[in-house]
């Protein structure tokens, strides 16, 4: 059965306000602050362990932060987690997908939990978007890296979610199908979505997005290393332990 | 509602599609089952007045341990594939997904057992009425699939998650294991009416695992 969210179109697309997690006793994510507003398209970069998957799942709410707040389109994802996750779209390190199935029996499944309408139109619609109709009846294991990714792809973006949330969505694709990629992500945010991009390819990334913020270390280290006048988010400020109250630990 | 059923229904639906392909988890159960039989036919060597008493016990420990095999994998395999955190990401209600997989472990077990219970009266030629285990078969193994299905979601977030199952489950599912034997006695041709208040017993304990599991369920899957 088809679901509704009813989405505040005043309301940013993600306003997290002071996102701490800790990992058997590690900060991960150091008081994150972080708006969005509907269309944007955000770069989240930083080395290796900055933060940025454990940034992701919070917003992707797969993980609850430890301390903080979190509302999505309006919606306090910490309270309302269900109704936030059928605004969001999210590509992760893994496809989520079932490798006995093919592709489209993958979608088929996601497209019953999400309640998608018109359930076999939309699939073949995101098949041919992402470019795997041709592929879309083998089982996904027989797929390559890259055309799993292009089935993630399809998958995060079935429901049609106002927020997409891609975790080095450039992993396995090869040059054509990150050109394709690109051409998605620049289409997507001229509907109105917006997209949170992490990679430590910050050039690639510097070519699908408006701004970037920079982790290090759990906490924003720096925003706009793009240089671009236009940032609306937030100034710098150092991560808070709001757990503890006392300055993270380096 | 509508959608809480539609969702119950299209997690065990992909789970059954998954395991018709694979076919991996049903059979090493079966094999694991007969083998289990098999041994215990040999090891324990049975007289034939000894067969009912003890027979019990040997079929509901098979079928506790055969399932266990099952349980274990429910969770981690999605765990192992990375599908566990496509579905929590997903507005799957925590409870809907709870009970999709009871029923997906109820199926896996049923199936071992008709096989378990055929291979049990071949090896040990025991005379079953097959009604009173039946009922018997089907409230021990609901309340099994319940506790485990739990209990694999707790373990699925452990690192020894095939080991920690068992330890966990077992002293668990005592009064299960106590009562199933206790209720099986009518099938073994001993005390005729004496089941009633076991199956009550196990009736209950089902309630209560489906119910605890379907609240608890939320904060299982949580990192």
């Amino acid at each position: 059965m088809p679901v509704e969210v009813r989405v505040d179109v005043a309301a940013p697309a993600i306003r997290a306000v002071g996102i701490s997690r800790r990992y058997a006793g590690v900060l991960a994510l150091r008081g994150i602050d972080l708006t969005l507003q509907f269309g944007e398209r955000l770069a989240l970069t930083g080395p290796n362990a900055a933060g940025k998957t454990t940034l992701i799942r919070v917003l992707a709410t797969a993980l609850r932060p430890t301390a903080g707040s979190l509302s999505i389109g309006g919606i306090d994802a910490l309270r309302h987690p269900a109704q936030a996750r059928r605004l969001i779209g999210v590509v992760g390190h893994q496809p989520y997908l079932y490798g006995e199935l093919t592709a489209r029996e993958n979608l088929r499944f996601y497209a019953r939990i999400y309640g998608v309408a018109a359930a076999e139109l939309r699939i073949s619609q995101v098949l041919d978007e992402v470019g795997l109709e041709g592929r879309a009846d083998e089982p996904v294991r027989n797929l390559s890296r890259g055309l799993q990714q292009r089935a993630s792809l399809a998958r995060a973006i079935l429901h049609e979610p106002r927020l997409l949330l891609l975790d080095e969505p450039e992993t396995g694709l090869d040059e054509a199908a990150q050109i394709t990629l690109g051409q998605l992500v620049a289409d997507w945010a001229r509907r109105g979505r917006s997209i949170v991009l992490a990679s430590h390819r910050l050039e690639w990334a510097q070519g699908l997005t408006d701004r970037a913020l920079v982790l290090d270390h759990g906490a924003i280290g720096g925003y706009d290393p793009l240089q671009r006048s236009d940032s609306i988010l937030p100034p710098l400020r150092p991560g808070l332990d709001l757990l503890e109250g006392r300055e993270p630990e380096r | 509602m509508t959608a809480f059923v539609g969702q119950v229904y299209a997690v065990l639906a992909k789970d059954l599609l998954v395991e018709w392909r694979s076919r991996d988890l049903v059979i090493a159960m079966i094999v694991f089952a007969f083998l289990a039989l098999v041994t215990f036919n040999f090891a324990l060597d049975l007289r034939p007045d000894m067969v009912s008493a003890v027979g019990r016990g040997v079929l509901w420990v098979v079928v506790v341990f055969a399932g266990t095999i099952g349980l274990g994998r429910s969770f981690a395999a999605e765990r192992d594939q990375g599908t566990l955190e496509g579905l929590l990401i997903a507005p799957l209600d925590r409870s809907a997904l709870f009970f999709a997989k009871v029923l997906g472990n109820l199926l896996f077990m049923a199936l071992v057992e008709l096989v378990a219970v055929a291979a049990f009266v071949a090896l040990f030629n025991v005379a079953i009425d097959p009604l009173p285990l039946a009922a018997t078969l089907a409230l021990g193994t609901l309340g099994l699939a319940a506790t485990g299905t739990l209990f694999a979601g707790i373990a699925s977030n452990t690192r020894a998650r095939e080991v920690m199952l068992p330890v966990l489950l077992f002293p668990i599912i005592v009064p299960i294991l106590i009562g199933v034997v206790q209720a099986s006695q009518p099938a073994f041709g001993e005390g005729a009416a004496r089941e009633a208040p076991w199956l009550v017993l196990l009736a209950t304990f089902d309630v209560v695992y489906l119910a605890a599991g379907a609240v608890a369920f939320e904060y299982v899957l949580e990192e």
